[in-house]
């Protein structure tokens, strides 16, 4: 069994139903890509998966425990964390405060805490040196770190990161992805939600294809990288990169 | 100048209290973009149980710290379990939905309150017991002080600095200010999102308990309607500061007090209610996010 096994997911918007059975599965220290184009069900699926948004139908089934229904706050203690889209980083707290929170549920544990913070700071240089900096004041690559090391704070099992090098430019991108795989080689299991394909094949072990609620694909991401539907709809393929 | 300084000395007085009224809304506002109306309420219901206990159950009579333990702490919790009533079924199944509905809830439980007062203890003018505390004080030049004011002055700034330092001391505090960003994020961060909501509740009736129980003895009379009033002060004053904004509370609440202390010193009574809501519309018109409000993070 998966350390992560999502199947069937329904999930409504009202009347629209945004998610037509989702399945997938995520192995222990596995990458997992899961790409798509805009409106196809990406964020959905992961907010889903973290207990923001509630299925219709279908189950989420971490560490053998079905979590549908389980509060957003209480799925965080069982191990998932979850990056959103858009980083979302508390504004008006300092760097260090937003920090803190990330470890929320382990409050009462200073010296845990602060090991986890240690470990953080030195994952991101850049977030120790602007520690008392309120967070608002960060620049894109540094805000995207700090959200993902608020996640990390909550030492999770899961790691869900939406969107993570949306708006950097090229090298920051690239260099937040390394991060990514460093953090999966320590063990913790990545659930990468990415519009930059090529960079998210290259570090993910497995990929899945949503396209309007439903998965389309799925396979290594090696194989995938070299798919021609992939390279068709998500890759821009050779004639894309020489006009471009 | 004597006179002038005597002014800022009721003043001050007085901007206490509605600091810590200002506070209660500001505290809940920040985390659910709600105007608390029946906050002026809350510190009358406070103020009531405080009467309570001191006359009908003769706590005055008690030794003296006692007797002020008693009367601000008893208070304290009985309107913070009331708030929370208010909050699970009057505000809690709206949450989700229109913020208009919401609103005039909150203008409803204001009349609730007032109302259920009214049936509790009657239309009458309650008094405080005038003698318990001294009515003793010094002179600092031309000026009066009365004993009674600084201590009713350092109470409400202790309450304040321990506000402010549970806020931005504690994590609990801090998850308070996440709130005020982004409540799926802070659920993200394990946050139980509702205990947290419950948590303002319970600080904001607290405070504004404390201010009720802080009138009585002052003004040694109170009434099932003092609430409302106070309450329309209280607000002025949070939004003077900038709503959201927990300094700015303390600070409109000061304004507030020396303003209208000032408008009856110079002017008239009469005027300081004129003065006061003519302030609220000037904020409004000219600067609605008030001195400190451009800290406040926008949610919706």
């Amino acid at each position: 069994m998966a350390l992560l096994e999502v199947r069937d997911l329904h999930v409504f918007y009202g009347n629209i139903e945004a998610l037509k059975g989702i399945s997938l599965d995520a192995e222990e220290g596995e990458i997992v890509a899961i790409l798509g184009g805009n409106g196809a069900g990406k964020t959905t699926t992961l907010r889903t998966i973290s207990g923001l948004l509630r299925p219709r139908t279908g189950t989420v089934t971490f560490q053998g425990r079905n979590i549908v229904g389980v509060a957003a706050h209480a799925i965080v203690g069982l191990g998932l964390g979850h990056v959103p889209e858009g980083r979302r980083i508390f504004t008006i707290l300092s760097v260090e405060e937003n920090l803190n929170l990330g470890a929320y549920l382990i409050r009462s544990q200073g010296a845990l805490l602060r090991a986890r913070k240690a470990a953080v700071y030195q994952l991101f240089p850049r977030l120790a040196e602007r520690k008392h900096q309120l967070a608002g004041t960060l620049s894109g690559g540094e805000q995207q770190m700090l959200a993902i090391g608020r996640a990390l704070m909550s030492d999770p099992k899961v790691l869900m990161l939406d969107e993570p090098s949306l708006g950097l430019s090229p090298l920051l991108a690239r260099s937040v992805l390394k991060t990514v795989r460093e953090v999966a080689n320590d063990g913790t299991t990545v659930l990468l939600v990415e519009q930059n394909a090529r960079q998210a094949l290259a570090i993910a072990d497995r990929a899945y294809v949503i396209e309007t609620g439903r998965i389309v694909l799925e396979g290594k991401a090696s194989i995938l990288a070299t798919d021609e539907r992939v390279q068709k709809a998500y890759l821009g393929g050779f004639e894309a990169m020489t006009s471009a | 100048m004597g006179a002038f300084l005597q002014y800022t000395v009721i003043g001050l007085t007085v901007g206490s209290f509605y600091a810590l009224v200002a506070l209660g809304y500001t505290i809940v506002y920040g985390i659910i973009r709600l105007i608390n109306f029946a906050q002026g309420d809350l510190s009358m219901v406070g103020a009531f149980i405080g009467w309570t206990l001191l006359v009908s159950l003769g706590f005055q009579h008690l030794p003296l710290w006692l007797a002020l333990i008693a009367a601000f702490v008893i208070p304290m919790i009985g309107t913070a379990l009331v708030n929370l009533g208010i909050l699970q079924f009057a505000y809690k199944p709206l949450l989700h939905k229109s913020l208009w509905a919401i609103l005039i809830t909150a203008l409803g439980m204001s009349l609730f309150l007032e109302n259920a007062a009214l049936q509790v203890w009657g239309p009458s003018i309650n008094a405080y017991p005038p003698s318990m505390l001294p009515s003793s004080g010094f002179s600092l030049g031309p000026v009066h002080v009365t004993f009674l004011q600084v201590a009713l002055f350092l109470t409400s700034l202790l309450l304040m600095a321990g506000l402010y330092a549970f806020v931005h001391g504690t994590m609990i505090g801090t998850a308070m200010r996440a709130l005020a960003v982004d409540h799926d994020a802070a659920r993200l961060m394990g946050i139980d999102v509702d205990q947290v909501i419950r948590l303002a509740f319970v600080l904001g009736a607290m405070l504004a308990a404390a201010s009720g129980v802080m009138i009585g003895i002052y003004y040694t009379q109170i009434q099932f309607t003092m609430g409302f009033l106070l309450g329309l002060r209280a607000f002025t004053a949070a939004v003077l500061g900038g709503i959201g904004n927990i300094p700015g509370a303390m600070v409109g609440g000061m304004l507030i007090g020396l303003l209208e202390s000032y408008t009856a010193g110079y002017l008239s009574g009469k005027w300081e209610t004129v003065i006061v809501f003519g302030v609220l519309i000037a904020v409004l018109v000219v600067k609605p996010t008030g001195i400190f409000g451009e800290r406040v993070a926008e949610r919706m």
